[in-house]
Order: structure tokens, then sequence, then C-alpha cells
């Protein structure tokens, strides 16, 4: 036990100096995002050439960065969370852990794109789209609607991912739009026809592979792929939903300002940096294939119009946190 | 140090020493009340880390205590349930089997038989334990669709943990007495008999130990499931972070992995009681006769060949592929060397952590068994058969709580990994200090020494390969940690591990091959260790 002892007194001394609880130095911003890490950092390094501040940033998924800074609390190190999805930063405003964004900061991005209540703001979007293989289903074939697929002639045909938090707002769109009694009989269809992925990445690599026909993804998957394997090789395609179905759901990433960050005009500052030109400009040449949502940035060139995808008329704010979905999906069998 | 071991009459003298100890002195014990009475501190220092490990489990029930009834009837009452209680179970029962199997077998191969290439084989079959789960199932998947689903999980986490069963078994073969098989042999059993009665009975405890850790560690695997779309109570959990963001929702679904993890210690231990008297520890010194295998031999080389082939040629295979192919290849000099050294520090910090953390319960409970001893010991287990974020998460709670300083500091992603790592240590520590002679420590505390010199000057000399085998367990499982790391490291540290998750995770293979290379080149040091000094303290004995 005394070399246990010994080692345990040692290490602090020896561990990197990051610790949350002591004040950061000054200039210094702590954020963490969930978004991929190529954006993150072109968004950071713009950031801190504009600005001359500094930027540490900790990464990890939605739901671990959330729940950390749940648990966190009033002490959390965050400055300011970047999610990948609205649901987290809805249940941090829920718990009373963001604070409100200067309203020129919330006046750059769509309004339904952001919280209504203006906890936090809407930084890139990114569209349901359906990913199929061409040998295995015509273009003429595909469905009209998301909620064809839960018909028998798609059965063990379609791949979803239940527990990836970009399904769970199609299941609330479906709701919203069709009733929960629809939503209900759709997904038990899903739970008979789909096979069921882990995450958009598996089903896009399942269904390039022509391991399944078609499946339910965002539509950014498919261009990363593309550009780790090239365009050209590319044997999948993707189909936009359009005319306002819920399968062409618009998916928004967001950013908030943590009430408990001792930096809040930095921290405001960089939220705002975030949808501003120059920021959203940064996004979009990070190679991220999302599309920016502030201050009228066009996106990347190869990708579908964002005018074109026909969204319905979901907003985030009507996704909430996500727990009807996640009950809809529970009593479904698919979680 | 010490003298070499002894040989030939000495050892002889040793080794009944040493027997007189194990059973006759035990009995002795339990008939006399000469008991041997452990020392305080040591009593205080193993209480101390079996509390510090049973930290998870106390915020797990604490949080599953505090869900509401309505909540834990959506978790536990749903259609998904059953099936995920039925493939959790069926899955570790399966690949527990398997691994048991195949680890005995190739153990036996390597240490008893006169295997051509006997030498290599014996460090290329340890190496799966080197490569990812994660990149092994991403390997498998992307060839044929067909691994996804029960039997294509059980077999994948049966390559990837065999190496468990089979290290400490090959170590005990390589140690044995053979005299007892020579006596059965002489007595007129077959030698698939004398295998079947006398020599697995020996390794019965390293066979038992190897097994427990394969089965606990199934119970909280995620990244290979997940990749083989494959669901347990596990992936569940995550499933449950990932949608609600509900700790303690999630924590109720962990309180059935503990119910699980203690069900299997109990079984084990049960399995355990019978062998209590069993000879343990080493015999005569001197090597076994090998057994020829003769017109077998082409066979045994071909299943070796395909096993490794499968274990460790395709997951390697599928990294060269990214290399060459991927368009984002790359080889940053500065964030490989960056997060290998990172990776390497952590590795090292952890390894020594926690192998120090295991030295107090192994001597309680090698050289002062009883109830208290194995109640101790028993409940390192749990950390080990929950996923990494509930440790996390219990670890932020308690340390933002009470610990504020500690928070996101080096120190605590080491008692983290410490926690979540404790098991692996204890098994190779534990089977060192039995093999040890307890003579040894009784003579030098009779000449006066006192306890803590002879810890010092006997007993930590005598484990050392012990020790070493248990840090370099640690070390390569720290190697390839992901979920614990990227909540609880300081901010700013990479991993060869995170970045690795952070590229695969957007498609860029190519970018991530080079990381995961690393990985594998880090840890192929240790993992040779392990196949020497696992019980080398009877391989230096023999020589």
């Amino acid at each position: 036990m005394a070399i246990a002892l010994s080692i345990l007194s040692v290490t602090p001394a020896a561990g990197c100096g990051g610790a949350g609880g002591g004040p950061g130095t000054s200039g210094t911003l702590t954020l963490y995002s969930a978004q991929h890490e190529g954006p993150t950092n072109a968004l950071v390094k713009a950031f801190e050439r504009q600005t001359g501040a500094s930027v540490q940033v900790r990464f990890g998924a939605d739901d671990e960065l959330a729940s950390q800074i749940a648990a966190e609390g009033s002490v959390s190190p965050a400055d300011v969370f970047l999610a990948e999805n609205s649901p987290p930063l809805t249940l941090l405003a829920e718990k009373g852990l963001l604070a409100k964004l200067a309203s020129s900061t919330l006046a750059r991005v769509p309004t339904k794109y952001n919280s209504p209540s203006g906890d936090w703001v809407g930084v890139a979007a990114r569209e349901t789209a359906l990913i199929y293989d061409p040998r295995q289903v015509a273009p003429g074939q595909l469905p009209h609607s998301i909620l064809d697929l839960a018909q028998p002639a798609w059965r063990g045909r379609l791949a979803i991912a239940p527990a990836e938090p970009d399904f769970q707002p199609v299941v609330a769109a479906v709701s919203k739009l069709d009733g929960e009694a629809a939503a209900e009989r759709w997904l038990t269809g899903f739970q008979s026809n789909a096979k069921r992925y882990n995450d958009n990445e598996g089903i896009v690599a399942a269904v390039e592979h022509g391991q399944v026909a078609v499946g339910v993804v965002n539509h950014y998957y498919w261009y990363r792929l593309a550009q780790e394997v090239g365009f050209a090789r590319m044997r999948s395609r993707l189909y936009y939903f359009g005319h306002g179905d819920p399968g062409a759901l618009v998916d928004v990433s967001g950013a908030g300002v943590l009430r408990s960050s001792r930096r809040q005009s930095l921290a405001q500052r960089f939220v705002a940096f975030l949808v501003s030109s120059a920021g959203e400009r940064a996004l979009v040449r990070s190679g991220d294939w999302e599309y920016p949502l502030g201050s009228g940035v066009a996106p990347a060139p190869g990708l579908e119009p964002f005018d074109h995808l026909e969204a319905p008329s979901v907003a985030p704010a009507d996704l909430g946190d996500g727990h009807v979905a996640l009950g809809l999906l529970q009593r479904a069998g698919l979680l | 140090m010490r003298s070499p071991a002894p040989v030939g009459p000495e050892a002889t003298f040793e080794a009944t020493a040493e027997r007189d100890d194990s059973w006759a002195g035990r009995i002795f014990r339990v008939r006399g009340g000469r008991h041997k009475r452990a020392p305080r501190g040591l009593v205080a220092g193993a209480a101390a880390v079996a509390v510090v490990a049973l930290l998870p489990l106390g915020f797990v029930v604490d949080q599953a205590v505090s869900v509401g009834l309505g909540q834990a009837e959506r978790l536990l009452i749903r259609p998904l349930v059953g099936t995920l209680l039925v493939n959790t179970v069926l899955l570790t029962v399966t690949a527990t089997a398997a691994a048991t199997v195949l680890g005995i077998g190739v153990a036996w191969l390597v240490e008893r038989t006169d295997l051509p290439g006997r030498r290599l084989w014996a460090v290329l079959a340890a190496l799966p334990i080197t490569v990812p789960a994660f990149v092994t199932s991403y390997s498998w998947v992307s060839l044929t669709p067909a691994v996804q689903g029960f039997w294509g999980a059980a077999l994948i986490v049966t390559l990837a943990y065999y190496p468990l069963i089979y290290l400490p078994v090959a170590a005990v073969l390589r140690g044995m007495d053979p005299a007892l098989e020579e006596s059965a042999r002489t007595l007129g059993l077959g030698p698939w008999r004398t295998f079947l009665r006398v020599t697995l009975p020996q390794a019965k405890l390293a066979v038992l130990g190897g097994a427990l850790l394969v089965a606990v560690h199934l119970l909280a695997e995620y990244g290979a499931f997940a990749m083989l779309r494959f669901q347990t109570f596990t992936t569940a959990i995550y499933d449950e972070y990932r949608l609600s963001f509900d700790g303690p929702a999630a924590s109720m679904l962990a309180t059935v992995l503990v119910a699980l993890c203690l069900a299997l210690l109990l079984f084990e231990l049960r399995l355990r009681g019978r062998a209590r008297y069993a000879r343990v520890g080493a015999g005569a010194a001197r090597q076994a006769e090998r057994l020829r295998l003769g017109r077998m031999t082409p066979i045994a080389l071909v299943g070796f060949g395909a096993l490794i082939g499968v274990a460790l040629g395709l997951p390697l295979v599928t990294l060269g592929y990214w290399l060459v192919r991927g368009a984002s290849t790359s080889f940053p000099l500065g964030s490989l060397a960056g997060t290998a050294g990172t990776a390497l520090e952590l590795g090292l910090g952890a390894a020594a952590l926690t192998t120090a953390l295991a030295l107090p319960v192994s001597i309680l409970v090698v050289r002062y068994p009883g109830r208290l001893a194995t109640t101790l010991e028993r409940s390192t287990y749990f950390a080990y058969a929950l996923p990494g974020i509930v440790i996390a998460l219990a670890l932020i709670i308690i340390s933002v709580n009470v610990m504020q300083p500690l928070y996101q500091t080096t120190m605590l992603l080491l008692v983290a990994y410490a926690l979540l790592f404790l098991p692996l240590a204890l098994v190779a520590v534990r089977a060192a200090l039995a093999q040890a002679a307890p003579a040894l420590e009784e003579n030098a505390r009779a000449l006066g020494a006192p306890p803590w010199r002879v810890l010092v000057r006997v007993t930590l000399p005598l484990i050392a390969p012990g020790l070493g085998a248990a840090a370099a367990l640690v070390f390569l499982s720290t190697i390839t940690e992901l979920t614990a790391t990227l909540l609880l490291a300081p901010i700013g540290t990479q991993t060869l591990a995170t970045r690795f998750w952070s590229d695969a995770s957007s498609f860029a293979y190519g970018a991530a091959a080079p990381y995961a290379a690393l990985m594998v080149a880090l840890s192929a040091p240790p993992t040779y260790i392990l196949t020497r000094k696992l019980g080398a303290f009877e391989a230096r004995s023999s020589k």
C-alpha cells in the first residue's frame, strides 16, 4: 500500500495541469465539442486567428458530453457546448445549465433552427436521406415517403440505426405530422422490416457493399465515405424524399454557452463567431459536408441546394429532449 | 538478490516445504487453530483497495434506486429486454467456453508437444490481444456481413480474448511438476487420459481465473458488439445514454450486469472450491517430456496457421489496406509521436498503479486465505463488468462533488484505469504469489526481518515476473481504452485510441490506420513479456 500511496501522491504533479477547477489562463476558452474533429478544429483555428484568444477542446459524443456537463453541474470547466444534435442542448437548457445567447447571434440564423427560448443557436444542418444500392433498387422503385418503408415489400431490405441520435428526430417528426398512433404503426412495420445497425456509418458501409438495399441516414455520411474512397467509385446513391415528408427532416447541430462559465463574454463571442460568415465559411471549407445555417453562407458545391430539400415544417423545438420518440422506439421493440 | 533456484535434492526439499504449508499446513491450522493472522496493515490496505474498487458499484446502485417505478418499468419490462438477457447470457457462456477450449488447446500444443516452431507460435498466439476489438470487428464486417449476429459475435470475441486463458494456462503447464504426469503414464494411463485426469486438474485454477476474466469482460464489451450488430445489456446501456442522456436509467440497466457478474463470481468460487487443496506451484525443477505429435503435426500446424490468420492476420491486412487505399492516409509525425507518447505514459502509469493496488489484495488472498480475503478480492471484479461510460460518470460525479481538484487530471484517469483493470493485475500477481514458496518469507521473518523488509527484499523479487505480467496486461488494456479516456483525460489529451476513434468515426480510415498500427506496435513488447514472464518463476528454476 505504501507503494500505491507514493504513486498517488506523485502523479498529480506529473500530470497535465488541465484540471477543471482552477481559474484557467485568461483568454483560454474551454469548448466541449460533439462535432467531428475536422470541422471543430477548423472553427477553432479561424476563431483563434481572428481574436487572438486560445481555445481548448474536449471531444466526445453528444451523450457523453451532455451527461458529463449535467454531472459537472455548476462547476463545469466547459464554457461552450457544440452539439451534433439539438436534444442534448434542449436537455441542458431544461436543467437551467445554459445562458441566454445575445440576440444579435440568434438573429444570424433563421428562427426555426434556434432554441425558441434563446438558449442555443443552430450552426449547421444535415438532411435525412435514403441511401440505396442501385443494383438492388431501381430509381423508379424508390418509396414516395419514409412511411412506405414500413410496408412488407421492404422486409429485410431496410437498414436503420434506431439508437443513433439522428433517427430519433425522424420518429418525433412522424409523430408530430401524422400523430402518435400512426408513428407507432409505422415503427411496428420497421421492427419487422429493418436490419438494425449501430450507427449511420455502419448503414452507409453496408449499403455501399450491397449487404442491404436501402438505409435511412443523414446525407453527409455518404459524402464523407465518397470523399475517402472517391466519388467515382461509389456504388450507392442518395435519395431525398422532399415534399415535406418526415423523411426529409433537417437535423440541427447547435451551440450554447454554459451558465456556469466564468468567461461569459469570450464564450458569447465564440458562439457568435460560429454563425458569422467567417465561421460558417470555415465550416464549409473543412470538408464536413454540412449545410451552414448562419449569415447566408452557401454550402459546399456538390451538395443538393438547401432550398431544394423541401424539409417538413418540424423545428428542433418540436423535438424537445427526445423522450417521446424514445418511448415510441422502446414500445416498438426497436430499443 | 537470491541464489539461483536449487536443483536436485534441494529442490525436492523446497517443494516439500511448500507443500507442507499449502495443504498439510492448512489442515493443521484448521484443526489446531494455530491460525496465521494477517498483519493489520495488509488487511487495511486490501480493504482500502476494495472500497475504492466498489465506488462505481455504489454509484450504480444509488442511481438505480433513485429511478422511479414507472421509469424502471419502461426500462425493464419492454419487448427488447428478454432478447437482451438471452443474448448477454448465451453469448457470455458460449464465447467463454469456446475461448477456454481454444486457450487450453493452444497452451498444450505450445508447451507440451514437439510442435515445430513452437516458440514463435507461443508469441503469435498471444498477439491477437494487441489488436483492439473494434478494429478486429470492423475488419470482419467489411469482409463479410455474415459475421453479424450471434455466431459471428461469439466467434470474434472468442478469437479476441482466448489469450487471457491461453497465457496463464501455458504458464502453469510450463512450471508444472512433470513427475505427476510421468507417474500417471507409468501406471498405464494413455496420453489423453493423463491430460484430462492429471494435467488439466493441475491447471484448473489458471483456467478458471482466465475464464472468469473473459466472462466478466464480455458482460461489459461494447465496441465489438456494436460493430457486429449484436445487442447485449451493455449496448443497451450505451443506447440509453445516446438517446436520453439519462444516467439513472442507464444505471438501472447496469444493475442487471452487476447481478450477472455476481453470479459468475459465485459460480467460479464454487468450481474453485473443490480445487482448494490441489497442489499449485512449482515442482521439481525440470522440463516435462514433450509429446511427439507425429502424423498429427501437419494438422496442428494448419490449425495454428488458420488461427493466427483469422485472429491476427485479417485485422492487420485490413489496416494495411486502409493505409494503402484510403484518400485520407497521412503520417502526421508530430501527432503520431505525441499521441503515442501520451498513450505510453498513461499505459505505464496505469500499469504501475494497478499492479501496486493489486499487491495487498493478492498477498492477503494467497497467504491468508479466508472469507474476508475472498470477499475483498471478489469485490474488485464488479467494475470490470460495468461499461466504461458508467465507471467514467461515477468518477466524474464523485470527483466533482468530493475531490474537485482531482477532476480531469491524469491522476483521476489513472484511478479509472486501475478500477477498470484491477482483476487483470490480480490474476497475474496472485498466480506468481501462489508459486513463490512462503518458506523463504518465513525464514526471513524468523531471522528477524520486519514485515516490510521481507516484502521488499524477499517477496517482491520472488514475484517480479508476475508483477511484470500484471503490468503488461494492464498496459495492453489501457492502450486501447476509449470511453473513460474521452471523458476523464485532462482536456486536450489525445491518445492513440481517441485519435483512431475520431478518424474512423468520420470514415477517414486511411487517417485512422497509422494510429491503430501504432497501438498494435506498442502492445507487441508487453505481449512478448507476457509469453515469457507469466509463470517465469519456474521457467527460471528449470534452466
